[in-house]
This record gives structure tokens, sequence and C-alpha cells, in this order.
């Protein structure tokens, strides 16, 4: 059998180097006010994904989440649309984005008329980018030494850390033996595992900054008195936020852990990384860890995931805007009844179907079908979610390129 | 017995049902042991976990080798453990949960 790792694809090539699976137009607006009129934009357009921040006053956590899908290898063009007396800036946005190479373009609605008037603007800047992205874009073999591939795990039941999480960790070992990326996130499903985690520390520095992570977290579940499980995960057999904790940390296979990078960053290298979510120490304290599983994907994607794997036990009908979303389940009951929505079966591991690398192999060549273009399951029934939340975080301090 | 159980880790007091299975014996695999049997005492569903050995009060419930939780009564072999006999060592809320959903006991609605 050929090992699907070697396998290649056409991608498509972007000014810092990186290649994406996809060439979106992103349109984000930049308060609430302008949400409908940014969706109305993208009714109807194939390849146009739409993401958003609700409120007026700004938020530099959010800003650079957003900066960093509108430099996201997927994405080829950018729209930005605002109301107009918002905080975050949509030309600025814009400007970012020209700055990376990427046509883009921006407008406040009141500048431009009403509703009907900013959506007939926005189709016209629309058609003019996804021209321009069509002729421009360079392509170029890419592979897995390309990707960087985020997970997350959703609606875990007692299946999702026995085989769901492990076949992803197997494929992710391989994948960074190929010289790929993966991000893990969810922090807060660490809880009661610190030993674990330090001792996958790559370097001292690694160790550092996952002990700092974990009793952050730590922290802040204790202050708001809140743990990431869910009635959903009790009725699936996970007693206590450790054992879902165990399983959830089975994603991340068995290679070293190179450091902890925070929300909208890149990894600065390749091979394994732990995605800090949590928000930092503030004055204020709001904003919960990881609301929904739709944030958590939000982050990896911010991370630079061309790909995002999603495990879930119960089952789940989300998707992603910029990057595919791949739904695996560990739980055949859940794969037969909502087979429309899961793209992976790994609970054929549990009934002696296929084995645990077997299933890792299959979800290879998965992700190179559907890195080389075929649509996701998620993807092709029209799945979009986004959420875009105020957070605090600090300033990410690891630069890019400067491995050790 | 067709319904099997799997012990994740030789340290392990519990092992995870790979179905739903009804009062009587079931198969433990794993455990980088032989084949055993465990009696349930109760109908367990699949992904739930059984005991395997005796478990007091105060006593660590090991599953993947680690402690998963803290035993807050006497649990026997063959028992369902879970919210009712199983308390986290971080999350306080969890023992308050409906036992059946998992859902909350203490949030009003009303």
């Amino acid at each position: 059998m050929t090992d699907p790792l070697n396998l290649a694809w056409s991608g498509y090539l972007r000014d810092d180097g990186r290649k994406g699976v996809r060439n979106t137009v992103l349109i984000i607006y930049t308060v609430e006010c302008a949400c409908h009129v940014a969706h109305a934009i993208a009714n109807g357009e194939d390849g146009v994904h739409v993401i958003g921040f609700p409120g007026c006053y700004d938020n530099q956590y959010a800003i650079r989440l957003i900066l960093s899908l509108a430099r996201h290898p997927n994405v080829g063009a950018v729209l930005a649309v605002g109301l107009g007396c918002e905080y975050t800036q949509p030309a600025k946005i814009a400007d970012v984005a020209l700055k990376s190479g990427r046509p883009a373009a921006s407008f406040f609605i009141q500048d431009v008329g009403g509703t009907r008037s900013s959506v007939e603007r926005g189709k016209a800047i629309l058609a003019d980018l996804r021209r321009t992205i069509d002729r421009d874009t360079p392509r170029a073999a890419m592979g897995f030494g390309d990707l960087t591939i985020g997970c997350e795990c959703g609606g875990s039941d007692g299946t999702s850390g026995f085989v769901g999480n492990p076949v992803v960790g197997t494929f992710f070992d391989r994948l960074i033996d190929n010289g790929g990326t993966a991000i893990c996130e969810e922090i807060v499903e660490m809880i009661g595992l610190k030993d674990i985690i330090l001792d996958r520390a790559a370097t001292p520095q690694a160790r550092t900054q996952l002990e700092f992570a974990y009793d952050k977290a730590v922290r802040y579940c204790q202050q708001v008195r809140q743990y990431s499980v869910s009635p959903g995960n009790f009725a699936g057999g996970l007693t206590t936020i450790e054992e879902k904790s165990m399983g959830a940390f089975a994603k991340s296979g068995s290679q070293p852990i190179q450091g902890v990078i925070k929300v909208g960053q890149q990894p600065p290298w390749a091979g394994l990384w732990i995605m800090d979510s949590v928000p930092d120490d503030h004055f204020m304290g709001f904003g919960y860890t990881n609301p929904n599983d739709t944030e958590g994907i939000m982050d990896l994607i911010s991370g630079g995931s061309q790909v995002v794997m999603f495990v879930t036990g119960r089952g789940s009908v989300i998707g992603s805007p910029v990057a595919p979303l791949i739904k695996v389940t560990g739980n055949s009951r859940t794969f037969e009844r909502m087979a429309e929505d899961m793209d992976f079966d790994a609970g054929r591991v549990l009934a002696g179907q296929i084995s645990l690398d077997g299933a890792a192999t299959e979800l290879g060549e998965m992700v190179a079908s559907v890195a080389s273009g075929q649509p996701s399951k998620p993807e092709a029934l029209g799945h979009r979610e986004y959420f875009v939340m105020y957070k605090h975080q600090d300033e990410p301090t690891q630069k890019r390129d400067c491995k050790k | 017995m067709t319904v099997r159980c799997f012990k994740i880790n030789p340290a392990d007091n519990v092992a995870t049902l790979l179905a739903d299975a009804d009062i009587g014996p079931v198969e433990v695999r794993g455990g980088g042991e032989r084949t055993t049997s465990i009696t349930l005492s109760s109908p367990i569903e699949l992904g739930h976990k059984v005991a395997l050995t005796n478990i007091a009060g105060g006593e660590a419930v090991i599953k993947f080798g680690v402690p998963i939780g803290t035993a807050s009564q006497p649990i026997s072999p063959g028992q369902w453990v879970h919210l009712h006999n199983c308390r986290s060592n971080f999350d306080a809320r969890s023992g308050s949960l409906d036992l059946h959903t998992g859902a909350t006991t203490d949030t009003k609605y009303d």
C-alpha cells in the first residue's frame, strides 16, 4: 500500500511562502450591525466565507484573531465591511491583507447608503476580487510537509479517548515524521494531567511554557468555577474532567511538544504545538476559555491550520470557515445515525474491523483528498460557523523562525 | 457473553464498555492481560465504566493508568462507576449533576 503521507497535490502559494488548500475570498464584518449585509453579499457566491466580530468596542485579541484569518494560507482575498461608527476599522484590516500580498477592499455601509446599495457594492467588489485571484494566484505542489493541521474534540463520549482521538494522534505522529505541523488546543482539557504533559516537552523552554499555561488554566477554571465538560460528555460515560482530559490528550499522539502558542500565532517551526486559548490574567477577568466547539476551531485556524479535525463521539453538525473541517467519530452508532455529517468512522477500530494504524492511514488519505479540493462533509453541506469573542490575551512573544 | 469491556492500562480499576450491556457477565480484555470476565450488577451503556475491583470510599478511580477521580462511596466489582460514586478532584459541580443526562440541577429556569 502507498503511504498516503507521500501524496502530493496542487496548492495556492502565498507571498509568505505558506501554501493554501483553498483560494477563498473572506468577508469580514467589524460589528454586529454589519452582519446582515456581509452575509447578503456572500449569499449565492461560491468560495466566499464570512466571519465577523459582534462588539462595537474593539478588542486586541479579537483583532489578532481576525488578522490571522485575513492572512490565512487558504484565503486569497479579503473584503472588510463595517457600519461606520464602531471601533474596529475595516480599512486597517484591508491594509494588512494588502500588505500580505492579497487583493483587498473595504467600505463603511453608512458611506455607501443602505442595505441594498451596500450589498450591490459588495457583490461588485467580490466579482473583481475573484477574477483577480483566479488569474493571479500561483499554484504550487504541496504535500504533508506543507500542512498545519489542528485538532479539536467536542461532544466527547467514552469512545473519543478510546479510538477517536488516538486515531488522530497516530496520524499526527506520522504527519510530524513527514515534516508537518500539528496544533492541539484545549489546555482546559488537560486538567489533571500536569506531569504527563510536562514529560512530553521537547525542551526545557517548552516545559516552562507548558507549566505556565497549565497552571493558568487550572487557576482560571477554579475562578470561573467551570470546567470544560458538558452534560453530553457525562451522558456518554465520562465521569470527570480528568477522565475527559486523558482522552482529549490522546489526540496529541506521542511526539515531543515544541512549545505553547497563543491564539492568532503561527507555530514558529514544524512539529507538535499546544495552543493556549485561556484568557490571561486581567483586571476584568471576563471571557470563558472555549465557550463552544466553534470558538476552539477558530483558534486552531488562527494558528494557520489549513485543515482541522474535529473528533466527536456524540456527533455534531458544525463546520468552519477558511479551513475545511473533517469530522471523526469513535462511535460507529453515531457515524450511522449522522452519516450525512460524519466524515470518518474510527469506531471500526473498536469493532476489530481495522487496526489503529490502518485507520490512521485511511485518515491520512482523506486529509490528502480534502487538501486537494474534495469538500469534506460539513464543507459540502455549507457549514461555515464562526465565533469571535471578547477575550484578553497578552501579546504573544514567541517569534517566527527562531528555533531554539 | 458477546459484550466486552476494555481495560486500558494494567493499573486500571475500571474498564470501559464497548457496547450496551445488561446485568450479567461481560468479557474483560486489554491491560496486557489474559481475557477475564466481570458480572455487571446493573445495565451499563457503551462508553461507560464498570468497576473491576473493590474501590474503597476516598480511593482513586484509575483509568488510562492515572487517577480520573475519587470514589465518593465504596464501589464493588461489577458496579457502574459514574457521577453517583466517583467525584472529580477539580470540578466540584460534577457531583450535583443528573446521573443519566449529566444536566445541571443547580441552574434556575424559573
